[in-house]
């Protein structure tokens, strides 16, 4: 149960990276004159069952103004004084573009009960309260809650829900030569989709592991190839093709601490000469075969029931 | 241990990912080849490497890392840091070298996992 409370205060504070002060800020604001009376301040509040309205003058926002402020003119009876007379001069202010962790901090360090927002014109264009806040938390869980059910029933149920004598998912992947900066996304997609399907953990790993250290060999030493993915019930199994330029020697690539990898690859952290031993150490079978100037063809499986472990 | 607490304990500069610093950390690993972390790291490890190109992220996510800790002062790529902040791993950097924080990590009971 501890637990439980721990995790969903972590999501909260990464809802509150994610969502935006503007995403949480009540649009409509009601603002005062410098002019009005701080009698008239009163009836603003009491109409509109608010505690605090920012005052502007020609459009332009001047300053802040609360019910304390009206508690104080009122133990002063100086309810005839102006609004610019008793409001608090150029107030802190929340950009809407901000993360709403700003705003949570903001209220926490200086225990205001509101914060205008402003574009970064400086036009206001909302108000944020901690009632906000907290709103728009909840509304966001609600959502993400509601999404993550739906791909965990339409995933984890569908071995049980097609109905066959055999039944196989494939999930294909492009991998580009050289192009590091996409490198891993085939691996991490794969990763993904099988946490949606209900494989376990561990098996998961294994299957990461593999894939991406196929991935990488794909990108660093071919001219670019797939990685092909066929999930059955009880089963993964993992095919890596390229276009070459294809392995000469398998049993010597085979060693662990061979490479052929170039400097700038090592310099990455790749090229240990580990790639294919730690695929290998990973799959419960695994088969190479390569064609100099054709291309290779790796072809790995994994067990769902582990019987290898890790 | 949190990783923000070894974090703050350290001294550590959060360069990425940071709204997810309070994950459990289960363990330490450190190395720069990412064929050696990707046998032997474990999920919830906090990984210490000098390695700041985008891999490293694609590594960590796919073995469920609690973070990286780049060393001797190396700031992560923008591509890293971009990749990092969007697959939620929180990078964090350090003036020190691996030995040293290895070292700090050990006396605040972060052990390897060997």
């Amino acid at each position: 149960m501890e637990q439980r409370t721990a995790k969903e205060i972590t999501k909260l504070q990464e809802l509150a990276y994610e969502l935006k002060v503007g995403q949480a800020m009540t649009k409509e604001v009601i603002t005062v004159s410098p002019y009005s009376t701080m009698a008239e301040f009163m009836e603003v509040l009491r109409v509109n069952r608010i505690s605090g309205t920012p005052v502007l003058e020609e459009g332009r926002m001047i300053g802040i103004v609360s019910i304390e402020d009206l508690i104080k003119a009122l133990a002063a009876g100086e309810l005839n004084a102006t609004v610019g007379e008793k409001m608090t001069p150029n107030p802190v202010t929340l950009y809407a573009d901000e993360p709403l962790v700003h705003a949570v901090s903001k209220f926490s360090e200086l225990r205001f009960g509101r914060f205008p927002v402003i574009n970064r014109a400086g036009e206001l264009v909302g108000i944020i309260t901690q009632g906000d806040i907290a709103r728009a938390m909840l509304r966001r869980l609600e959502v993400d809650y509601h999404e993550e059910e739906i791909h965990r029933y339409r995933a984890s149920h569908i071995f049980e829900d097609i109905i066959a004598d055999e039944i196989a998912l494939v999930f294909g992947y492009r991998v580009a030569a050289r192009d590091f900066e996409r490198a891993g996304e085939a691996s991490s997609g794969l990763k993904r989709t099988l946490s949606r399907l209900g494989i376990h953990p561990r098996v998961i790993r294994r299957v990461a592991v593999a894939t991406y250290e196929a991935e990488m060999n794909i990108v660093i030493y071919t001219d670019g190839g797939e990685i092909v993915a066929e999930v059955r019930p009880g089963r993964i199994r993992i095919e890596a093709l390229d276009k070459g330029p294809g392995i000469p020697d398998i049993e010597q690539a085979m060693q662990p601490g061979f490479s052929t990898a170039p400097e700038w690859v090592r310099e990455m952290g790749f090229g240990a000469g580990m790639g294919l031993p730690n695929i290998q150490a990973s799959a419960d079978e695994m088969k190479l075969e390569s064609t100099v100037g054709v291309g290779t063809h790796l072809d790995i499986i994994i067990y769902f029931d582990e019987r290898k472990g890790t | 241990m949190k990783l923000r607490e070894i974090a703050t304990a350290l001294d550590l500069q959060v360069q990425a990912a940071a709204g997810k610093l309070d994950v459990e950390v289960t363990g330490g690993y450190a190395s720069d080849l990412l064929s050696c972390v990707l046998a032997k790291a474990q999920k919830g490890n906090i990984w210490v490497t000098l390695q700041a190109h985008p891999n490293i992220v694609a590594v960590a996510s796919l073995l469920d890392l609690a973070g990286i800790v780049i060393t001797e002062g190396r700031k992560p790529e923008p591509d890293t840091v971009e990749k990092a902040n969007e697959k939620g791993v929180p990078i964090l950097t350090t003036p020190h070298a691996t030995f040293t924080l290895v070292g700090e990590l050990a006396k605040l009971g972060v052990v390897g996992v060997d």
